[in-house]
């Protein structure tokens, strides 16, 4: 937003000076080793159908929800709070799509209303995380712990303990349909996530999130209206979540009340870490946030793919976005820019090597 | 009363924490039968010595003698074993527990099958009688004691450690008029019974009520040590904010004035109060003149400002803007009605650290607009080339980190900000606090001009000077009263203003003599 690029040299400096650079080379990297693997792996062909058919595309597929839940977290978080609740919000959404699906007729009609109730209830339950930390004045991280816990006890009441699965062709669309030969769920996480970043650039809104996540004090006494910000943000990551619960109960048509959504609130926070936003609020960065996601669920399709155990697959997981992190520290990289140049110094070769 | 040894004496003590020297071979001497006052004001160092005293801080230099010992005192056990006991403002006391188990907390007495409760309780209802408490029950939950009972209670669970000096940190802080006429009446026993008392409070009619001896701090230097009998108070203020008396009459009044444009008052507040922060306050703002809030630190000004801005919701009062009756409790609500409020806290509630110059000119106009609807670039960028200029921001790059730029002009920008509001009402709490002499010039000069253009400005500043010379009309805080309001004109100098404060509560307004005659008998 802040450099204009005046040529691609230029516009590639920008990026790499960006803090998600290094997410991008992560995903680069990870592709390249399934690539090693197998010489085959980033084909991709026609399907049957029509339809773009291969791993990058499963990837785009499974990025979709996280790519919501990431970008609603995003805005949580650059006001100085987290939501932990986006997991069990997903969730509920499912549950109570399923539920209503699985009574209602298969047309187009019932699938919207379905995506309409998902939108209510979570934004409902966005606003009691809003209302929680706002008006009631308790930390992000114990309200929307609250509700995390709730929530999926709130999906398990919906389903009455089922796994309810239901159909409906219009609303299963959302997540197995193509459009252009690409998956409807990946254009619709990108379409979202554009549509935010412009309402935030756009308007007012980014400079007034990242005044609270600043400094709250200052930001009260210039007028800055931080109870009902407060509540926009976290009634935004709740319908964001609410959606990408969509996301991810139509491509099976089925709640899995246990299953779904599922610690993806860490997925969240670590997309948004890694996109360049901190979590202590302030600065954040949508498009990082988009590049996170799409570097986890990358990184979920590697881990399955390399045929790593399941039990061992969070501690791969774990090392990855360590030495990530290490990579964006600005103090880690001031340690490689000082013996850089304190290589360069002596000799030209060393500086090659390092 | 004769010159016996001092219990305590410390000599030359010097505290420093990183970057400043809280404390600069300050001495303090406590006698025993004796009600020592310690005064300066905020941040002159009086609770780093207290603290240095209770062993809390270590000193750098100097020596602390007890009892005409050397000692070095490790920690508050190690004072506490030589005798030294505190009772803080926040009473220190475990609200869950009985009145008896909070004074003998640490010193139960002790039986063959462990603490022996009824001796226990009776010792404590003992102690409780040596200070005038006897019809206190020491098994009555201490939660059920008002707060200044607390407060003897603490002092009560100190003597049990048999103190010889008794430390007490702004103790009458919370307290009203018969509260404190009680904790006085314990001091004086206490010190009759030969206790030697180290007494800190802000409050200048207490003071003069309690203490024999006081010992004056100002900027973590030790002013003087002096017979409370032998000091006016006009001669204490200026001892405490360190101007001569003779320099403060011959300091010159302000000479031209400007002529009120307009009849009915801009803003008007009628008993505007908040409870432990400013009492019932009557303030009037016009037009085209500039209001002066003087007081020394901690008299309640930035208290006021902060109500009239809505920052602090008021409990009591009527305010009217422009005629119209109206209630202030937010800051979104002031700006509404076109006040503006520069805090004296520039670093945690002025400008936003992370934020450029640009976004930090706009944040305020931003904020009333909603965020909806977004300043255009072109605005903004209009909004910025103006008061960068006009306020002569330096570095003038707008597309800056405003934390990398100096004091004096973030300053600029925070009053651009609200300047750039459009306010008709503009407060300054401490606008040239902290900031280069050159950029200070320039602020007050500005000052003045937004008032010969229209605007209502209340301006702030613990430089007496400085109010007198800003400003059209005073009024002047005390222990958060307001105590009196002056036009300002040739007669009101920085010393007519610490002789208001001086003499206020001794209840005969007849200038000097009354205080020394008062202070001499």
């Amino acid at each position: 937003m802040s450099a204009n690029a005046h040529g691609p040299a230029e516009a590639l400096k920008g990026l790499v000076r960006r803090q998600y650079f290094w997410g991008i080379v992560a995903i680069a990297l990870l592709l390249l080793v399934n690539l090693v693997k197998d010489p085959g792996y980033l084909a991709v062909t026609i399907g049957s159908s029509g339809n773009l058919v291969g791993n990058v595309i499963d990837i785009l597929r499974a990025a979709a929800p996280i790519v919501l839940i990431a970008v609603g977290m995003c805005l949580v978080v650059a006001t100085g709070g987290i939501d932990l609740s986006v997991g069990s919000v997903m969730v509920v959404a499912g549950a109570v799509s399923m539920e209503f699906l699985s009574g209602a007729p298969d047309t187009l009609g019932s699938g919207l209303a379905a995506v309409g109730l998902v939108i209510a209830v979570s934004a409902a339950l966005g606003a009691v995380n809003g209302v929680l930390v706002s008006v009631v004045g308790l930390q992000p991280f114990i309200s929307t712990l609250v509700i995390m816990l709730a929530g999926r006890g709130l999906a398990k009441v919906i389903t009455g303990g089922q796994n309810t699965a239901a159909t409906n062709e219009s609303f299963r669309w959302i997540a197995n349909g193509h459009v252009l030969g690409l998956p409807v769920v990946f254009l619709l996480a990108l379409l979202l996530a554009v549509a935010m970043g412009i309402l935030v650039r756009r308007s007012a809104l980014g400079l007034m999130l990242e005044a609270i996540g600043m400094d709250a004090k200052a930001a009260r006494l210039a007028g800055v209206n931080r109870r009902a910000l407060l509540l926009t943000v976290y009634v935004l990551a709740g319908v964001l979540a609410g959606l990408a619960g969509v996301f991810a109960t139509a491509s099976v048509m089925t709640v899995d009340v246990s299953r779904t959504g599922y610690q993806l609130e860490l997925d969240a926070i670590l997309a948004v870490v890694i996109g360049g936003t901190s979590l202590a609020g302030g600065k954040f960065n949508i498009t990082g946030a988009v590049v996170g996601a799409i570097l986890i669920a990358t990184l979920d399709k590697t881990v399955v793919f390399l045929g790593v155990s399941s039990s061992a697959t969070p501690a791969f997981k774990a090392v990855v976005i360590v030495v990530l992190c290490l990579l964006q520290s600005e103090r880690v990289r001031r340690a490689f820019r000082q013996r850089r140049a304190a290589a360069a110094r002596p000799a030209e070769r060393e500086a090659v090597a390092a | 009363m004769p010159e016996s040894l001092p219990i305590v004496e410390m000599v030359g003590i010097s505290i420093a924490f990183p970057g400043v020297k809280a404390l600069d071979g300050v001495g303090l001497r406590l006698f025993p039968g004796e009600v020592h006052t310690l005064m300066g004001e905020n941040g002159a160092g009086k609770s780093t010595l207290i603290k240095a005293l209770t062993g809390v801080y270590k000193i750098d230099d100097g020596e602390i003698r007890i009892a005409g010992e050397p000692r070095r005192l490790g920690g508050t056990a190690d004072a506490q074993h030589a005798g030294i006991s505190t009772v803080y403002q926040e009473v220190n006391l475990c609200a869950n527990l009985t009145i008896g188990e909070n004074v003998m907390l640490g010193h139960e007495v002790r039986g063959a099958a462990g603490i022996n409760w009824r001796a226990t309780h009776r010792a404590a209802g003992a102690t409780l009688a040596k200070l005038g408490l006897g019809h206190l029950d020491p098994r009555r939950p201490l939660a059920t004691l008002p707060l200044a009972l607390q407060q003897l209670v603490a002092i009560s669970r100190s003597m049990v450690a048999e103190c010889k000096v008794l430390i007490l940190d702004e103790p009458t802080s919370s307290l009203d008029a018969n509260e404190v006429e009680q904790l006085f009446t314990v001091i004086r026993g206490l010190r009759d019974q030969g206790v030697a008392i180290l007494f800190v409070s802000h409050f200048l009619d207490q003071v003069y009520a309690i203490s024999d001896r006081l010992t004056v701090l100002r900027n973590g230097r030790f002013e003087g040590e002096y017979r409370t009998s032998e000091l006016e108070r006009a001669q204490l203020i200026a001892k405490m904010i360190g101007k001569d008396l003779a320099v403060l009459k011959s300091l010159d009044a302000k000479e031209s004035r400007r002529v009120r444009t307009d009849e009915a008052p801009l803003y008007a507040a009628t008993g505007l109060g908040r409870k432990g922060a400013v009492e019932a306050v009557d303030i009037e703002l016009h037009r085209g003149e500039v209001v002066g809030l003087a007081g020394l630190l901690g008299s309640g000004r930035t208290e006021l400002a902060r109500l009239i801005y809505g920052a602090d919701r008021p409990d009591t009062g009527e305010v009217a803007v422009d005629g119209e009756p109206t209630e202030i409790t937010t800051p979104a609500k002031a700006l509404a009605h076109r006040i503006a409020f520069s805090s004296e806290n520039r670093r945690d509630e002025g400008i936003v650290r992370d934020l450029t110059v640009r976004e930090n000119l706009v944040l305020a106009v931003q904020a009333r607009r909603g965020w909806a609807r977004p300043l255009p670039r072109r605005e903004q960028d209009a909004i910025v080339a103006k008061y960068v200029s006009a306020l002569g921001v330096r570095p003038a790059d707008p597309e800056r980190p405003v934390r990398l730029l100096s004091g004096g002009n973030q300053q600029k920008v925070l009053l651009g900000r609200w300047l750039a509001t459009d306010p008709e009402i503009l407060i300054l709490d401490e606008p040239t606090r902290g900031i280069d002499v050159g950029a200070k010039a320039e602020i007050q000069e500005y000052v003045a001009d937004l008032a010969d253009d229209g605007l209502a400005v209340l301006f702030i500043s613990s430089e007496i000077e400085e109010v007198v010379r800003q400003s059209d009309r005073i009024v002047v805080l005390k222990d958060h009263r307001k105590i009196a309001e002056l036009e300002g004109g040739p007669g009101v100098s920085a010393e007519s203003i610490v002789t208001v404060i001086a003499e206020d509560g001794l209840g005969d307004p007849s200038a000097d003599t009354a205080v020394r005659e008062e202070a001499t008998t």
